[in-house]
């Protein structure tokens, strides 16, 4: 991570740049959520004139049900996709293959936690958690046995190879949307390997994923917010490919989808549009830099968030789309440090989000009706937190666990109930042997 | 349609809009305010060729320069160089007609001309084994270093995809600063081309371990003949 906020600082030198680029980004994302109705009907005015077909849904269910009847009625049993965010929340992967239709992810990172049936832990780079041995033996294993995988190169090769042969037989290309602007019904892809071109160009159907609130008013819009994702995301000023869709190919066109549908999910959205200040959640434009600037994600990694989204805008994301009393906790998960609110390109203040939303689930915990279990969780809770409140405000006792802890704590098993959860994904970080207390002393800070 | 799933999405859409307007009654608006703006570079031409150069060679992309009547000796030599021995273009294009000519003069150092004329269901097999393909541009943006393309029926989109070496040419007069300024100046607005594409080097991957490398999906190479 530490290398991606490098390349993000070179890429805006100037700090008044960057402020007047946050600022003018934000400002136009702020502007289109504010007109988001309105948008949403004159993007698919002008989408359907362009000749794309508009579909809404307002669960993940409903939307997966209307790719699978797109797929069926394209007799698609080979889809290929670009990323896309939104069919992470709906696992259209899944669905798709439980309806006999196999759905291969084609980007790299994808492709390989896909073939190794893991989960995306970074929504830029999916697969950053695996290092290349590891990477190595899953093409060994299970995409190219015959092949030598081992190098970054050679695995790149191999993949382009298998996929290519991919994207000529797929009958249905899926991709998510990162721009749609209104005015012209145009469909943005920002991408680098060029597996998001083959997907809306070579199968004879495209199904693009948006979620609402992702429209724009117009063109001009694109250029302060790409170069701000690109910059922020992996410091490129820009990304190989900026690809523009504005209709399915036209009389004398040769390639291209013969049909280009457009699904627009709600699955919870127009609900963070009731709260003036939930709303700005909708303001992102699916970066990473939060995640790439939070001292939590950087040292948890991606996958102990457990949902489609992690690090800071997955905290505050998930409450709102899986609903607080299921997924609340999120927002607990933050030491409001404020490194994402500075990173964010589009000035999302997600720590206020994150204390409303704390809010909100100590609210909704006075309103609701306690099962036994429950009940027994809460009192754990609370005693949790009256120790936390004595060990903290004792500095005897506190001196006193730390050092019984840097001494024993090692040989707590990786197995306990309450590090399992933990230990399931990674190493459990060892105690050190000397408290910071002690560590101070030694290098002989007197003043603390 | 069959008329239920019909009526189901139809009560989606008025549901998802009436959701969002009832929730805009009752809660204050700030009211859009004036959005700040960011300078114009005013960079004469060479300042935007240097630019664009330098962008597109950070992400390895080959440039040459040459006028329009030295573009055949430098493209020959690329061709040699590359080992190109066969390259898709688009026929009836001013660039196509040049090829063809050139072919004509000297054949022997000329890789085969293969014109994309089918519809892709009917080429796919060929598509996938030629070496290059060749395409005009629509211009240049000098500030990120990306090639403006509005592939058509005389080029189409897979041609600048599929072949492993993408030969791009571009007159050096069409070199804007901004991507908003190409937006302007062009008038893009309505109707847009069915597609129009950015193209900022060949393609790349860091997906494995943050290792930067060339050539995934698309093609592997990317040779500018930048006209002056």
């Amino acid at each position: 991570m530490n290398g991606l906020m490098q390349k993000r600082r070179v890429m805006f030198p100037d700090s008044g740049e960057l402020e007047t680029l946050r600022n003018l980004a934000g400002g136009i994302r702020r502007d289109a959520i504010s007109r988001l109705p309105d948008l949403l009907e004159e993007l698919e005015t002008n989408c359907q004139q362009n000749g794309i077909q508009v579909h809404w849904a307002q669960t993940t269910e409903e939307a997966n049900s209307i790719v699978l009847n797109i797929a069926r009625n394209a007799d698609a049993k080979l889809a290929v996709k670009g990323k896309s965010m939104v069919s992470e929340e709906m696992e259209l992967n899944h669905f798709l293959a439980e309806n006999g239709i196999e759905a291969l992810e084609s980007d790299l990172g994808e492709y390989i936690i896909q073939v190794d049936h893991e989960l995306p832990s970074h929504i830029i780079m999916p697969a950053i958690h695996k290092n290349r041995e590891e990477i190595s033996e899953v093409f060994q294993k299970k995409v190219a046995p015959a092949k030598k995988s081992d190098t970054a190169e050679e695995m790149t090769e191999t993949a382009r190879q298998v996929l290519r042969d991919k994207f000529r037989r797929a009958e249905l290309g899926i991709s998510g949307v990162n721009f749609a602007v209104a005015e012209t019904g145009t469909l943005c892809l920002v991408e680098n390997e060029g597996n998001g071109r083959f997907c809306t160009t070579m199968p004879r159907v495209h199904i693009a994923l948006m979620g609402i609130e992702k429209v724009v008013g117009k063109l001009e819009d694109l250029p302060p917010l790409l170069t701000v994702l690109t910059r922020s995301a992996t410091g490129q000023p820009i990304t190989t490919y900026f690809n523009m869709i504005s209709s399915p190919r036209q009389d004398g066109e040769k390639d291209g989808p013969e049909e280009v549908h457009l699904v627009l999910l709600d699955n919870g959205r127009s609900r963070m549009y009731e709260d003036e200040l939930l709303r700005d959640t909708l303001l992102c434009i699916r970066c990473g830099a939060c995640m790439n600037h939070c001292p939590v994600y950087t040292r948890i990694g991606g996958h102990a968030y457990q949902s489609v989204y992690p690090g800071p805008i997955g905290k505050i994301l998930t409450p709102q789309l899986e609903g607080i009393d299921t997924a609340g906790y999120l927002a607990d998960a933050s030491s409001l440090c404020g490194a994402c609110v500075e990173a964010c390109p589009v000035k999302i203040p997600i720590t206020d989000i994150l204390l409303k939303l704390r809010h909100k689930k100590a609210q909704s915990k006075k309103e609701h009706h306690w099962t036994e279990l429950e009940g027994v969780k809460n009192l754990f809770e609370k005693i949790t937190w009256k120790g936390w409140k004595f060990a903290f405000s004792q500095p005897w006792f506190y001196r006193m666990q730390a050092s019984i802890l840097s001494r024993t704590a090692q040989f707590l098993p990786d197995q306990l109930p309450m590090l399992r959860s933990w230990s399931r994904f990674r190493m459990v970080p060892r105690f050190s042997e000397k408290p910071l207390h002690q560590l101070v002393e030694d290098a002989g800070i007197a003043e603390e | 349609m069959p008329v239920l799933r019909k009526n189901k999405m139809d009560a989606s859409r008025s549901q998802i809009l009436n959701a969002l307007r009832n929730s805009r009654t009752g809660i204050p608006f700030s009211e859009s305010q004036d959005l700040p703006k960011i300078p114009e570079p005013e960079w004469n031409l060479e300042e935007k060729v240097e630019r664009l150069k330098n962008r597109m060679e950070a992400v390895h992309t080959e440039i040459h320069e040459c006028t329009e009547k030295g573009f055949g000796k430098i493209f020959r030599e690329v061709i040699k160089q590359k080992k190109i021995t066969n390259l898709l273009y688009g026929k009836k294009t001013n660039w196509g007609n040049k090829l063809e000519a050139m072919r004509q003069r000297g054949p022997k150092t000329m890789p085969e001309l293969i014109p994309y004329q089918k519809k892709i269901e009917d080429c796919k097999e060929t598509l996938f084994s030629i070496d290059a393909g060749l395409t005009q541009t629509m211009g240049a943006i000098a500030e990120t270093g990306s090639l403006i393309l509005k592939p058509d029926g005389q080029e189409p989109r897979l041609l600048s995809l599929v072949p492993p070496i993408h030969l791009a040419v571009l007159d050096s007069k069409r070199i804007y600063s901004t991507f908003g300024e190409a937006i302007r100046e062009e008038g893009w607005s309505r109707p847009m081309p069915t597609n129009v594409l950015l193209i900022s080097g060949p393609s790349k991957t860091a997906d494995i371990e943050q290792t930067l490398v060339y050539g995934i999906h698309g093609p592997k190479q990317l040779i500018l003949f930048l006209i002056r």
